[in-house]
């Protein structure tokens, strides 16, 4: 790969100074963007390492409010007991991300800021209508997960946790690519408070989206017979060597009725 | 450039390498430490496992200047002098291997999957565990039955250790 700089920050002040140096790019578990500069797709002149900060690790539960560390691991997310209790969907999700290898360097943070597509914590967070927290604002999910690979960041923001009310009920289900592990097809269903969020993943042709038809045959029921019958239109969504738009659709009403019988339990 | 310093197999070892040198190149070219393999050098393969920390991390997908001051295990720090590592031995047992070139990351992988379930493990858990390492001759079966094996191995001593 290319020439890079590496910097270990201490702090998230000292992240974003040493931001400031060339084109530099922030470095977590670096499960995409190494791979990502091997192959040149991304080429930073200088990388500043968050892995070490530990105010951005660790989930913490507090009553019904989650909070996760931007740095916190795929790994630590799967295993905390706390999430285990008070969202399982979330750590049940992150234990299936890659492979046990990639889930002890990936990070949520990483996840959502690169916001691949077919990731599946966008999904998570949009259903779960979490909050993004950056050192400077906070953002909800629904406004920023902008686009493929895009999101409503800045350039110096750092995403410093997530925030969100555990549901009552919820869970993903993701039609995996047997190679890659990332979604083919991945929906989380969530009922909480204000209503059901169906948030879906690998499918969209610009990326992560919510199923308001899926949401509006929940909201009356929120049972798996109630998406019987539930034809998804393939408009707008991709088509790729995986699987066609038509196929995808398909797989979001069979994913999203597998999703609500999991959070039915 | 960086200087590297880290703790490898037990042993203090620092020197310097640019900072887009992955681990995995440090280990085997500045160190000689060529039983970690390059496999797919794409994060897939798992040829490259070892443990930064405790945790079995692809080191093909990490710079070596990440890993400074951590304390790393390679598959040529499993073993006890001439002791194999109970997870080395039962995959010459049940012949674990055939060309080879895998075997360091499974091992290393397996190591930790075993450490990670000392409730022990069974067929699917382990099929699973090593959705993140490939093998392109044995069909998986006989490593397979090593780590089970090795497992069972591991958890009897650890409870032999606990009744002692």
């Amino acid at each position: 790969m290319y020439s890079v700089n590496y910097h270990r920050a201490a702090s998230v002040a000292d992240a974003a100074k040493l931001l400031k140096s060339g084109d530099a790019k922030l470095l977590s578990g670096g499960m995409t963007l190494i791979p990502a500069m091997k192959t040149r797709l991304a080429a930073p002149s200088d990388l500043v390492d968050l892995s070490r900060i530990k105010d951005l690790q660790g989930v913490k539960v507090s009553g019904k409010t989650v909070t996760i560390g931007a740095a916190t691991t795929h790994h630590d997310v799967a295993s905390d007991e706390k999430l285990k209790r008070a969202c399982p969907a979330l750590a049940h999700m992150a234990s299936r991300i890659g492979d046990p290898a990639v889930r002890y360097k990936g990070t949520i943070g990483g996840s959502i800021a690169n916001n691949d597509p077919a990731a599946d914590y966008p999904a998570a967070l949009l259903a779960l209508d979490a909050t993004i927290v950056t050192n400077k604002r906070e953002i909800a999910a629904g406004k920023f997960f902008t686009g493929l690979f895009e999101t409503a960041l800045k350039d110096g923001e750092i995403i410093t946790a997530v925030t969100f009310t555990a549901p009552a009920k919820a869970a993903y289900e993701k039609f995996r690519n047997p190679a890659s592990r990332y979604a083919i097809v991945g929906v989380f269903v969530a009922k909480g408070k204000d209503g059901v969020r169906v948030a879906v993943t690998g499918a969209g042709d610009d990326g992560v989206f919510r199923s308001k038809e899926i949401e509006a045959a929940l909201t009356k029921s929120f049972t798996a017979a109630a998406l019987d019958g539930m034809k998804i239109s393939a408009k707008n969504l991709m088509s790729d060597i995986h699987a066609s738009a038509d196929y995808r659709a398909n797989l979001i009403a069979v994913m999203a009725k597998r999703a609500v019988a999991a959070a039915n339990g | 450039m960086s200087d590297i310093s880290l703790t490898v197999n037990g042993k203090r070892v620092s020197g310097a390498a640019e900072d887009r040198t992955l681990l995995v190149h440090f280990l085997r070219e500045n160190l000689g430490l060529t039983g970690t393999h390059v496999g797919c050098d794409t994060s897939q393969c798992g040829a490259c496992v070892i443990h930064v920390d405790g945790k079995a991390v692809k080191s093909c997908t990490m710079l070596a200047v990440q890993a400074s001051g951590s304390n790393v295990v390679t598959i040529e720090g499993l073993a006890d002098g001439a002791d194999l590592h109970p997870v080395q031995a039962a995959f010459k047992e049940h012949h674990g291997l055939q060309c080879g070139f895998c075997t360091p990351g499974m091992i290393m992988a397996a190591t930790d999957m075993i450490n990670r379930h000392p409730e022990g493990l069974d067929e699917a858990t382990v099929r699973a565990e090593l959705e993140g390492n490939i093998c392109r001759c044995t069909g998986y079966h006989n490593i397979v039955k090593a780590i089970l094996a090795a497992s069972e191995t591991m958890s009897s001593k650890g409870k032999a250790k606990q009744a002692a």
